[in-house]
């Protein structure tokens, strides 16, 4: 189960600020205290980053890896910033993965870049038509990007399916259909495709103390449907505490008595 | 069409490490496939073996496998020159089984002359071992990883019950430790991670899950070294990747089948060769099941296990 740590993003105020006035020390701090909570990768999001995006990119990315041994997730809307950022990459600790094409023809570059650098990329569930309204529908769109990642030479096994979890306070009944589709995207090829969500937007809008608890329970649910990766808050105990634990029980991991310290 | 031979591709690997210091320095551990499948990979180094000595005289060895010594088993450094020189071995293994309390109780000096006694008559690595006294181990290790600081020894075994005064004492000393549990291979995992918390790296750990003997059940030390190393390769499971340690010959050389006289027991044969063939086949099947350090008796036993393994690599 990989880690993708969330918290290198523009919406917060101290990242915002020290990417505008590119002060390392704050984004060095944040990446290394998520590598050594449980990050096997980091995720680095600029935003829409149309001013000088490629920049700022390039500078997150080599300011991460000068602290931290791990890949990055690269993560804006800016084509041209995704590709400043794979060029200067390190791919010494694992390949980077785009965040993220779709089924939106203005998201289809992506895909050209992931197979021109043979990097990993995070295929989103959406359409241009807007969200979709359950397992069946995203699994239709998860066929679509399969099949142009073909067409773009994108082999299956650099593509990460995201569901696209949504929030529980204002659609309810969309979290157990993330957590079928997760069991559905097993069946659309073998071995099984990899997939990935964006854990805490499923506690997106609840009061803080629940948040940690809506992540863990649904992060369970999710591994057990055969989830891969999640980008998630590793400095939030209880999701890895629900990691390792659904991983203990699913066998998946050695156990021992001191297995939450690992 | 063509058969294609299934092969896996494991992501983690077996931890590598030096034992001993100078020429006759050795490697054990390393490779990312399971024992003797090359064709899927790079499996470990050859299994290293060490001939067992010890402090005191073996009195409690059948005379098999005792009279191979007796001319030099009175005199711990005697008998380890002699395992190098006349017996080409790779590693000696000297076992202070005399400090027990239930023993000759030598005392904690005693050990240590006989460690610096030895350490002075051969190069090649040396594995410390107790006396598997909980107490009493915790003593004389610590006093002999001092007496051989420097020299990159095994020490062992760390149990448990004493794990803390032996990590420091490898730790402080620069030497490699063996972490020991009994057949149990998530209390083998979990002595790993509190020895880890300990400062102590694991790319010096080597463990012992515990040995049995052939009939004596064998199939529970094997099937435990499996799980780990599975567990190693298949899990990326970084606790479980040291190297394994199989203590064959004190599980042997006590069993009836290697001591019931031929005049009992005429239709099991010759007593020497059910000896030889008992250790051998023990350390064989081990080896299959993924130990790296063998720790055996009788010359001719460990003949044979390098005959199967020149056949096998």
């Amino acid at each position: 189960m990989l880690i993708i740590g969330e918290k290198l993003s523009i919406i917060a105020k101290r990242v915002r600020e020290a990417m505008m006035n590119r002060d390392k020390n704050p984004i060095q701090e944040i990446a290394e205290s998520q590598w050594k909570a449980g990050a096997g990768m980091i995720d680095a999001n600029i935003g829409p980053a149309e001013d000088n995006g490629e920049g700022l990119m390039e500078w997150m990315i080599t300011t991460i890896q000068e602290k931290v041994p791990a890949p990055v997730c690269l993560d804006t809307t800016n084509i041209s910033a995704l590709e400043a950022g794979l060029k200067v990459h390190n791919n010494e600790w694992g390949a980077p993965l785009l965040n993220s094409t779709s089924n939106d023809p203005e998201r289809f570059p992506v895909l050209e870049l992931a197979a021109k650098y043979n990097c990993q990329v995070i295929g989103l569930t959406v359409g241009k038509g807007g969200l979709p309204a359950d397992a069946e529908e995203r699994a239709g769109i998860a066929a679509e990007i399969m099949a142009r990642g073909m067409e773009y030479g994108v082999p299956m096994e650099n593509i990460f399916l995201d569901p696209l979890v949504l929030q529980i306070a204002t659609t309810q009944d969309q979290a157990i259909k993330v957590i079928e589709t997760i069991k559905m995207f097993q069946d659309l090829n073998d071995p099984p495709m990899k997939t990935v969500v964006g854990l805490s937007n499923i506690s997106n809008g609840c009061p803080k103390h629940i948040r940690p608890i809506l992540n863990s329970y649904f992060l369970s649910f999710l591994i057990y449907a055969g989830l891969s990766a999640a980008i998630a808050d590793p400095l939030e105990k209880e999701v890895m505490t629900a990691m390792k634990t659904t991983d203990i029980i699913m066998n998946k991991t050695l156990y021992a008595h001191s297995y939450l310290e690992m | 069409m063509a058969y294609v031979i299934p092969k896996e591709n494991f992501s983690g690997k077996v931890l590598e490490m030096t034992l001993g210091a100078g020429d006759k320095a050795a490697v054990v551990g390393g490779g990312s496939a399971l024992p003797f499948h090359s064709f899927e990979g790079e499996g470990s180094t050859r299994p290293l073996i060490a001939l067992e000595i010890q402090d005191v005289p073996p009195s409690d060895w059948p005379d098999e496998v005792k009279k191979q010594y007796s001319s030099v088993s009175d005199d711990p450094a005697g008998w380890a020159k002699y395992c190098q020189n006349d017996l080409g071995a790779k590693a000696v293994a000297l076992r202070l089984v005399g400090t027990h309390p239930d023993r000759e109780n030598r005392s904690v000096e005693d050990a240590v002359g006989t460690v610096k006694a030895v350490l002075d008559a051969v190069d090649v690595p040396l594995i410390i071992l107790g006396s598997n006294h909980v107490e009493k181990d915790s003593q004389v290790l610590v006093a002999a990883a001092e007496a051989a600081s420097g020299k990159n020894c095994v020490i062992g075994k760390a149990q448990e019950a004493n794990y803390k005064t032996i990590v420091a004492a490898a730790l402080a000393n620069n030497h490699k430790l063996i972490a020991m549990s009994e057949l149990d291979i998530n209390l083998a995992k979990q002595l790993n991670i509190l020895i880890g918390q300990m400062g102590f790296s694991s790319d010096r750990v080597l463990t012992d899950p515990m040995c049995s003997a052939l009939g004596y059940g064998l199939e529970y030390t094997y099937s435990v070294m499996e799980r780990i190393r599975l567990a190693a390769l298949a899990q990326n499971d970084t606790t479980m990747q040291p190297p394994i340690v199989g203590d064959v010959g004190m599980y042997v050389w006590k069993i009836k089948e290697v001591m019931a006289p031929e005049t009992d027991l005429p239709e099991w044969g010759a007593i020497e060769e059910r000896g030889i063939a008992w250790e051998s086949i023990t350390a064989t099947s081990l080896m299959v099941a993924g130990v790296n350090l063998l720790i055996m008796r009788h010359p001719k036993a460990v003949e044979g296990v390098n005959k199967t393994l020149d056949e096998l690599t």
